[in-house]
């Protein structure tokens, strides 16, 4: 709004206007601190003090439920959409590779999309096989990109959960759960599986064996992990990564901690397979 | 021991506590309107009860940095008169707001306490300054909050050396954050909270 430190947060509000206050509070700044109950009242926002601390404590509370609830909102949920979008544009340039390489290999054509993409065409069906392939490259370019972002966004949403699993299995895992409160809440039995929905059903249904893990199986610490000590590796894991996700949702400290505590873990169950 | 004006020791449910007088915001043991401020889950109850000479004596305005879900600003704004309490984790505020609802002069802000500008449109200078903030450079927090710090006025800080660097000895992050703060403050007390909260260090100091 303004650097004026003469210009409170009430300055351009009317006393009536709420909304005004709300986003006056949010959106404001100043260079420094001043009397601020005092020029309210010289300038007639407010009567008194007590009044003036009235909307004061109005103004804030709105604001403060306001942007908490928006922020809370958008943080996650835009995670989730840009994780959703790279799995989408990767899956999806995959499938056209595939066209492209099949429909190339025809011609006798090197196979490979890029290669393709730069190839000149000479009948009108060529030209479209090139502009697929075209096509496939810049969707390819943009999950890169899509990858990126969730790399850089992830931390900032869950600190701990993107420190300990990765920024994308991180993404990932708040995904599937529907949101970084909803992982929260889930038992650490369930955020192992998270992902093997259909071995799951499978051996609740009977018959199949119970799914060891879901895709945290994308996890150094559970892939690299000797397959007699998966399971142990795979339940110490999600115990953690269950805590970090508790942590980010209900104090959003960073707790480096953590980290120590799951290193060891999988340190003693690594051993204990060697042993 | 010097405590403030609306805090007292009092027994409540058997326990000698400390306590003060308000609305019950979670699940602490009350009596005849007083509520049991537990000093192993608040630092500023910690340096009370310590002794140390924090200068609050009841009635004056606040800034609170690093509010959390409220519970400490919730005791503060019990005894003291207008309590800013600045939180910039949004999943704590939700909570600071239902604690600021039950109380007349709490005001919960959104705010990241390293920016200081963002919210000067709304804080008037202050008596005290309660910083518990769990992040890197708290001594920089400190330095850059102190022009809302009427000069006589008394910053009563909680180091977390956690929160600075987990691999060094808390000791060597403390003397690295109190030279820090002479910066623009000088120290009038200093005191390990340790077993209550571990490595934490409480400050109390004045603007200089």
């Amino acid at each position: 709004m303004t650097g004026d430190t003469a210009a409170g947060w009430f300055q351009d509000v009317d006393p009536g206007d709420t909304e005004g206050a709300r986003a006056a509070i949010e959106d404001g700044s100043a260079d420094g601190p001043a009397d601020w109950p005092g020029l309210a009242v010289e300038a007639d926002f407010a009567a008194d003090e007590d009044d003036y601390y009235s909307r004061l404590r109005a103004a804030t509370l709105r604001a403060a439920t306001a942007a908490s609830r928006e922020r809370e909102r958008a943080d996650d949920n835009q995670l989730t959409h840009s994780l959703r979008a790279m799995d989408d544009a990767r899956r999806t340039a995959n499938e056209l590779a595939e066209r492209v390489a099949e429909w190339a290999g025809s011609l006798g054509w090197p196979e490979d999309a890029a290669a393709v993409a730069d190839r000149e065409p000479g009948e009108p069906g060529e030209r479209r096989l090139v502009a697929l392939a075209t096509r496939v490259r810049s969707l390819e370019e943009e999950a890169a990109a899509l990858r990126g972002h969730v790399e850089r966004t992830a931390p900032s949403v869950a600190p701990n959960l993107s420190a300990l699993a990765g920024p994308i299995l991180a993404a990932r895992l708040v995904s599937l759960a529907g949101g970084l409160e909803a992982l929260a809440r889930k038992p650490s039995g369930t955020l192992q599986v998270l992902g093997a929905e259909d071995a799951l059903f499978a051996h609740l249904q009977g018959g199949a064996p119970s799914p060891k893990h879901g895709v945290i199986y994308t996890h150094e610490y559970v892939r690299g992990t000797d397959p007699a000590e998966r399971g142990s590796a795979a339940r110490a894991l999600a115990g953690k990564l269950t805590i970090a996700a508790r942590v980010d949702h209900y104090s959003g400290d960073r707790r480096a901690t953590l980290d120590r505590e799951l290193d060891e873990r999988i340190e003693r169950i690594r051993t204990r397979g060697d042993g | 021991m010097n405590l403030p004006e609306g805090v007292q020791y009092r027994t409540i449910g058997g326990d000698r506590t400390l306590a003060t007088r308000g609305p019950q915001v979670s699940d602490e043991s009350t009596d005849e309107g007083w509520r049991a401020w537990d000093p192993g889950r608040s630092k500023l109850g910690a340096m009370l009860d310590a002794g140390m000479e924090t200068g609050l004596t009841g009635g004056e305005t606040v800034l609170y940095l690093g509010a959390a879900a409220g519970t400490t600003p919730s005791h503060v704004a019990d005894f003291a008169g207008p309590t800013y309490a600045v939180e910039f984790a949004p999943r704590p505020v939700r909570d600071l707001v239902a604690v600021a609802r039950d109380r007349d002069r709490l005001f919960p802000l959104l705010k990241d306490a390293r920016r200081p500008e963002t919210y000067a449109h709304t804080v008037e200078p202050v008596d005290t300054i309660v910083q518990d903030v769990a992040t890197r450079g708290q001594a920089a927090v400190a330095l850059e909050n102190r022009q809302f710090l009427r000069e006589d006025g008394r910053l009563l800080l909680a180091v977390k050396a956690r929160s600075e660097d987990v691999t060094r000895e808390p000791e060597a992050v403390f003397e690295a954050a109190t030279a820090e703060l002479e910066e623009g403050y000088e120290l009038l007390d200093r005191r390990r909270l340790d077993p209550r909260h571990e490595d934490h260090l409480a400050v109390v100091a004045r603007p200089r």
